[in-house]
């Protein structure tokens, strides 16, 4: 008798906060440090077909999860941000250079976020490419492992320089076949469950998957720091976690599908504030 | 002796599946409906009443039932099944169970008695790729004890 037989359990997700029927996101609004005003709410980019309003996945959390971005002291991701800024002008590897030897402050890369992932020679790039070519050609040192905390960090803190400028990343042009695989991939109903991300984020989002309150997975808040791991996560990442939950045999974080995925998702952030780093639950 | 032992090997293999029970590439719908019991077994209500549950059909993760509200956190992605005996008949219920999608096109909702046809089909929930031959999400008897339990639902 296998116990495997018996032990569906759709996701392992459980555990969590708030119950009943919540329908849509709340209307609350985002202000970061009382200063930074987020577009957390904007019409869906003309592209989208499925959906008239793309709402920040913030939208969608508790109070308690809410308020830990409200303030830069209270948002559990600051801690490995600080490591990153002290990274950023550390010498490492052979050629004596560190990251601000070559890029200077780190605020000259403001708007950069918001535009990755974006082509060059041919190629999909990722910030995550972008630095670990940095590390390996320019200073000789060791690339980072995709969804390591130094790598996440200092995507996280290259990405607060564009917190508040909205995502406009761009999809056509040399970009398009990249950006096609990647709807081809949201749309596949993938695993047992055969369950694409459309069948969550796009024709139930506001509903409650057991003790999980469905937001649009939008990926405009990533690198977000996630309470349940305690750390920050990469986009790819939670790609995996959502698509292993569908009992589904996984791509890898890196690969080329998730990158042509991540270009998808984040064009349906197109207007949403970049809010990394998020917090969510 | 040893013909003996493989006939039981293959049988323990299959699970909880009884011996004689189609195959889920042989089960024949009409109009989305078994006709059919799987297996010849009356099901089981209190067991189907557990298969509700996370763990095994985890049909809570999208359904509100009033009768399972000792358990927390139902899901909203379906509609709720209070009164599902009364608006559908055996056949139809464990056509819906066996593959929604028959009754349902396009429908989000697994189809439970199931084993081909996946796109990138998992090892459970590894993220690594199946290997060998794959269960159904629910085996035929859990079937009949899902439709028993469903058919108590009643307004
Ligand atoms: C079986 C349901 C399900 C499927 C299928 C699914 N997800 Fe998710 N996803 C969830 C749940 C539950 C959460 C946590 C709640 C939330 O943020 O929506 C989540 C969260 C996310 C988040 C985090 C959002 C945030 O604001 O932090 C992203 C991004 C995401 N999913 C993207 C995807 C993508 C891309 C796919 C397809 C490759 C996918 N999901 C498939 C259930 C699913
Ligand atoms: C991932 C979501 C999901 C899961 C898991 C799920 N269902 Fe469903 N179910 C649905 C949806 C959505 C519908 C509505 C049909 C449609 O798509 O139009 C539905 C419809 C039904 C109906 C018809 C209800 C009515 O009033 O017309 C029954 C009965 C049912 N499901 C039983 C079950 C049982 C029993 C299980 C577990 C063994 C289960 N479902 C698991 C999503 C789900």
């Amino acid at each position: 008798m296998t116990k495997k037989a018996i032990s569906l359990g759709i996701l392992a997700l459980a555990v969590g906060a708030g119950s009943g029927a919540y329908a849509g996101p709340d209307d609350d609004s985002l202000v970061i440090n009382d200063e930074l005003e987020m577009v957390t709410e904007t019409a869906a980019p003309a592209h989208m077909e499925g959906i008239d309003t793309i709402y920040s996945g913030w939208r969608f959390r508790t109070d308690e999860t809410q308020s830990l971005q409200l303030d830069d002291f209270d948002n559990p991701a600051m801690l490995t941000v600080d490591q990153a800024i002290d990274a950023y002008s550390e010498v490492d590897g052979s050629e004596n250079e560190s990251c601000a030897s070559c890029h200077g402050d780190v605020e000259s890369f403001a708007g950069l976020s918001a535009a990755m992932p974006k082509v060059k020679d041919g190629n999909l790039v990722t910030l995550e490419d972008e630095i670990n070519n940095c590390r390996s050609t320019r200073m000789g040192a060791e690339e980072w492992k995709w969804s390591g905390q130094d790598m996440q960090g200092m995507v996280a803190l290259i990405g607060l320089q564009s917190r508040g400028m909205p995502v406009d990343v761009a999809i056509d042009g040399d970009a398009a076949p990249f950006w096609e695989k990647g709807k081809e991939i949201y749309y596949t109903r993938y695993g047992q469950l055969e369950l694409s991300c459309a069948s969550c984020h796009e024709e139930n989002y506001g509903n409650m998957i057991r003790a999980d309150h469905l937001s649009q997975g939008q990926i405009n808040g990533f690198p977000t720091y996630r309470l349940k791991q305690a750390r920050l996560i990469s986009r790819h990442n939670r790609f995996r976690g959502c698509i292993r939950d569908t009992r589904a045999h996984t791509f890898a974080e890196g690969s080329d599908e998730f990158r042509a995925l991540e270009l998808y998702v984040l064009s349906r952030s197109n207007g949403l504030s970049v809010e990394t780093p998020a917090v969510r639950q | 002796m040893k013909t003996t032992s493989l006939i039981v090997a293959s049988v323990l293999a299959a699970g909880m599946a009884s011996a004689d029970a189609p195959a889920p590439t042989d089960v024949v719908f009409e109009d989305g409906a078994v006709a059919a019991s799987l297996t010849g077994t009356p099901g089981n209500a209190a067991e189907g009443r557990k298969i509700m549950n996370k763990g095994a059909g985890n049909c809570i993760a999208c359904h509100a039932v009033s009768d399972l509200a000792e358990l927390a956190f139902h899901g909203e992605i379906g509609p709720g099944l209070d009164g599902v005996g009364d608006r559908w008949s055996e056949p139809e219920l464990r056509g819906i169970v066996a593959n929604a999608k028959n009754m349902f096109p396009d429908t989000v909702m697994p189809s439970f008695y199931k084993t081909e046809g996946f796109i990138r089909i998992g090892n459970g929930f590894t993220g690594k790729a199946a290997e060998g031959a794959v269960d159904p999400l629910l085996n035929a008897q859990q079937i009949e004890d899902v439709v028993a339990y469903l058919l108590t639902l009643k307004e």
